[in-house]
């Protein structure tokens, strides 16, 4: 067990934890942060992805040692005092979430595209968000999602 | 219809939902299950590694279980728990439980178990042949069912095939595929001696599984209680498969005196539970030289995995759909469902149909280019219409335009001028170009009889605050369930969307309005909710408490002035079989659905001749589903329905090794990603139907039926190659493409072949 301290949505935090225990369980089990869902476990589902420090991450692939001095924003750290952010909103209204289950992961990377390229050719969000499986839209309503989330951001 | 936020959408973009892996009761251990690790024979011994410290678990066997040792679906044959025999790999032997969870794989591994191995068969080929009888005896060996569906209950005259101009034979084939839910399968359950069992989880069907709970532990249907938990897509992978995970999980909490969490990672999900059942399809049919069919006769045989579980439901489904929306003079479907010593295939999302469908739309090609016509003019001159009989003798009372439907989904597509394009700039180009389409039609509900034997009850009530909640066991799982219900439920009662809630199923509180299948939750359950909430305005009118035309805050005093009164406020509405449907079992023949969903797919396709990848890049869907009730979550049912019909059709392969599904992991089980998604198009033909609410008829089904035919017919125009076989790799576009020209189907000339087109005589 080993001391870890990170920033997770605002707040510092110091965990106990073995070395290499996955920073998805840490979200899940030790900080009750269950929005961060477990699709494969291998990186290639992107439902457990989370932002560390801006980038985009597979938290089941981290060792959360590798989590020390971070910044991590999860599903959870979005929405400020019950509103919705723009993208959860956009998510929302064009029924880009269905099962929700990719859902957190699907509006983690919307954000990190956006933060990169906040006016996304449809091919840039294509390949923005190919890290994340969806089984239920076939994307056509997630891409909706992302363009007005896109002018929503242009406009604040 | 309009389309509000989804009801639990807020929940779903928060982050808040809580599935089934997201709960923690006090107390809880974990389970995890000891599996066959081959795919047929006799266990001669287990051992215990003494590394581990098998006193801190629980350790469940067959002899634990105090009822049946059974699953049970349509019949008995399928153990909860291996005891003498395995017949397929992954085959549940023993349950563990632990308080922790992080050691539970390394004790499944310290379990040594040694089999005397029998000899095991994977394909539909190997299970007819029947020299290994591995299930059932007689006429029943390896058989788990037969059907025989003849038009009129006739046989097809010699004199057809002897006088047809041509006989048109073609072979077609579909894989396994997976329906990659994105969250697993997962329950918890919790036993106490006084108040039975408690199941929570991730579900389609929590009447299903009250029921399997009945035999397993012997116990009422009042002390086996059901609770759907948020479900993380489904697809029909998770209609039949809870009963097998919730009857473990009930065992390891009976034993262990603790709730108990069995949640299956990635690998163990795609290895053990239930896929789309592998299918081949024969088809011979005789044509006149104006293209009219004349008959047909249908062999068409899927592969049902080790135990029956619902192939025979599967197989129905599959057999009714395969003479597709044609006027079939004379028609024979000669239909089998096979044993393999494969893990037990089970529902997905089509449920039979998109074999069969698949197959003949391919041959609708085929026909088509043996007779010297295109595509388009065949199917015009043999469309079913309003009127004719389909092949189990059903009069389609319901308008039905498939003419009017070919004409504006090609015309939305541009086909012929897309068409045109391709053949002008494919000779000169190594990207091979395509379009191609799909005629079809999809029964929603249950099979014949079937809504009459589920004999579904719907309940709303009045809330204390007066709001009015929608009561059933039909759960949502992506598609909009509760969204389409309380839409259905405020269109009626004249109020806000907003004000009308609607309960998570479970058992104890909820009347049974059937399983989460079938297509038929908007049409036949919407109707209920529909009726449901006419007898409780109707109460509220009768009562004197609400005025004929009224407002929602006349309502809601109105609600409470009743409740105050009474106390509660509670009506049902339970299935009424419509007048005259019949449906005949024995002869195959009735009224098949009480409603059906038609449409028109049109595919165009890249095909790469370098890397001998096929891409679909543009697809449009034209569908009569009746009236739409919620359009964005409709237009989402079809395009993800789309999506995952290009993946049946080129990426997603099961690949099986000895019975061991080789491939069960997300990195090399390929779906589609956001880059493998062309534009889908939806556009719905609105025909307000009799049968469901605000005349919505059923859709979740139909969109897995048109893309793989679409596809391979696209392709087929693009390459020149006709396909027979799904799904379509790129190494399989590159074995045929590079094998020196044969005689393929592709190049059957009239007047070079002969009258009987089959690979046989080619």
């Amino acid at each position: 067990m080993i001391a870890i301290r990170f920033t997770i949505n605002g707040h510092a935090e110091t965990i106990e934890a073995p070395p290499m225990k996955r920073l998805l369980d840490v979200l899940r089990e030790d900080l009750h942060l269950t929005g961060t869902k477990e699709g494969c476990g291998e990186g290639e589902c992107g439902a457990c992805a989370v932002l560390i420090d801006g980038d985009l991450v597979n938290s089941c692939l981290i060792p959360i040692l590798q989590a020390e001095s971070t910044e991590i924003i999860t599903i959870e750290g979005l929405a400020i005092d019950e509103k919705l952010h723009p993208i959860q909103q956009c998510f929302l209204e064009q029924g880009g979430a269905q099962c929700g289950i990719c859902t957190p992961g699907m509006i983690l990377a919307t954000h990190h595209l956006l933060e990169k390229n906040p006016q996304p050719t449809l091919l840039q969000i294509q390949e923005g968000l190919n890290g994340n499986l969806c089984r239920c839209t076939g994307y056509m309503r997630i891409f909706n999602a992302v363009l007005q989330a896109a002018v929503a951001e242009a406009a604040k | 219809g309009q389309s509000p936020p989804r009801k639990e959408g807020r929940a779903k973009v928060l982050g808040r939902a809580l599935y089934i892996d997201d709960i923690t009761l006090p107390d809880m251990w974990f389970g995890a299950t000891v599996r066959s690790t081959i795919p047929r024979g006799r266990i001669s011994s287990i051992a215990f590694d003494p590394a581990i410290p098998w006193h801190e678990f629980t350790i469940v066997s067959a002899a634990d279980i105090p009822g049946e040792n059974t699953i049970v679906h349509l019949t008995k044959d399928h153990p909860c728990l291996a005891v003498t025999h395995v017949n397929h790999a992954e085959e549940p032997i023993l349950l563990l439980a632990h308080p922790n969870r992080s050691i539970l794989p390394a004790a499944v591994a310290a379990v040594h178990i040694t089999y005397e191995e029998l000899p095991a068969i994977y394909t539909i080929e190997d299970s007819e042949k029947k020299e290994h009888i591995i299930w059932g005896e007689g006429e029943h060996a390896n058989t788990f069912k037969t059907y025989l569906m003849q038009k009129n209950q006739t046989s097809i005259p010699d004199e057809i095939w002897q006088q047809a101009d041509f006989i048109v034979e073609g072979e077609y084939r579909t894989g396994a595929q997976e329906q990659l839910y994105i969250e697993n399968n997962g329950v918890i359950a919790e036993y106490s001696a006084t108040d039975g069992i408690t199941v929570r989880g991730s579900m389609q069907c929590p009447f299903y599984l009250v029921h399997a709970l009945e035999l397993v532990f012997n116990l009422p249907a009042e002390k086996c209680r059901v609770i759907q938990a948020e479900t993380g897509g489904a697809f029909g992978g998770k209609e039949d498969f809870p009963s097998v995970i919730g009857s473990h999980a009930a065992l390891l909490a009976m034993k262990s005196g603790h709730p108990v969490k069995l949640c299956y990672d990635r690998a163990e999900d795609m290895a053990a539970t239930t896929k789309r059942h592998p299918s081949r399809t024969r088809h011979r049919t005789a044509v006149s030289k104006e293209g009219k069919l004349l008959a047909g006769e249908i062999d068409f045989a899927i592969d049902g995995g080790a135990y029956a579980t619902l192939s025979p439901v599967v197989l129905s489904r599959g057999t009714i759909h395969a003479p597709g929306p044609y006027n079939w003079p004379y028609l024979t479907v000669r239909a089998k469902a096979m044993a393999t010593n494969i893990p037990p295939h089970g529902a997905f999302r089509g449920f039979g149909a998109p074999q069969s469908i698949f197959a003949l739309e391919r041959h609708m090609d085929k026909i088509a280019k043996v007779v010297g016509i295109t595509p388009e003019e065949l199917r015009r001159r043999n469309f079913l219409a309003t009127g004719d009989r389909t092949a189990t003798g059903q009069i389609l009372t319901d308008p039905v335009d498939m003419q009017h439907m070919l004409t504006r989904a090609l015309e939305d597509s541009n086909y012929h001028a897309r068409r045109a394009e391709f053949d002008r700039t494919n000779p000169t180009s190594t990207i091979k170009r395509g379009i191609g389409f799909a005629t079809f039609f999809h029964g929603a509900g249950f099979t014949g009889s079937g809504e009459r034997r589920l004999n579904s009850i719907v309940a709303i009530e009045l809330t204390p605050e007066g709001r009015p909640q929608i009561l059933v066991s039909s759960t949502e799982f992506g598609q909009g369930t509760n969204t389409i219900l309380c839409q259905i439920a405020a269109e009626t009662l004249h109020l806000p969307y907003d004000h009308i809630l609607i309960a998570q199923p479970d058992t104890t509180l909820v009347p049974n309005s059937g399983p989460t299948v079938a297509s038929r939750t908007a049409m036949i359950v919407g109707k209920l909710v529909e009726r449901a909430a006419q007898s409780l305005c109707a109460t509220l009118v009768a009562g004197g408490h609400l005025p004929q035309d009224y407002s929602p805050e006349d309502f809601h005093r109105a609600a409470r002035h009743h409740l105050a009164q009474h106390g509660a406020l509670r009506s049902e509405a339970r299935y009424e079989s419509p007048a005259n449907v019949f449906w005949d079992d024995e002869t195959y023949s009735g009224e098949a659905y009480p409603a059906y969903a038609w449409a028109v797919y049109v595919a165009e396709v890249a095909v790469d001749t370098t890397t001998y990848s096929a891409t679909v890049t543009n697809f449009h869907t034209l569908q009569e589903v009746g009236n739409v009730i919620h359009p964005i979550l409709a237009a989402g049912q079809i395009e993800g329905g789309v999506a995952q019909g290009i993946g049946y059709a080129l990426y997603e392969k099961c690949l099986w090794r000895n019975g061991h599904l080789a491939n069960n992991q997300m990195t090399n089980y390929i779906i589609p990603t956001t880059a493998d998604i062309p534009p889908i198009h939806v556009t719905f033909e609105q025909v307000p139907s009799p049968h469901g609410p605000g005349g919505a008829k059923g859709i979740g089904e139909l969109p897995m039926d048109g893309p793989a035919p679409a596809i391979l017919n696209a392709i087929e125009h693009a390459t020149g190659i006709s396909f027979t076989e799904i799904p379509l790799l790129p190494e399989d576009i590159f074995e045929r493409m590079t094998r020196i020209p044969d005689a393929g189907s592709e190049s059957l000339e009239p007047a070079i072949a002969g009258p009987i087109f089959s690979e046989a005589t080619a």
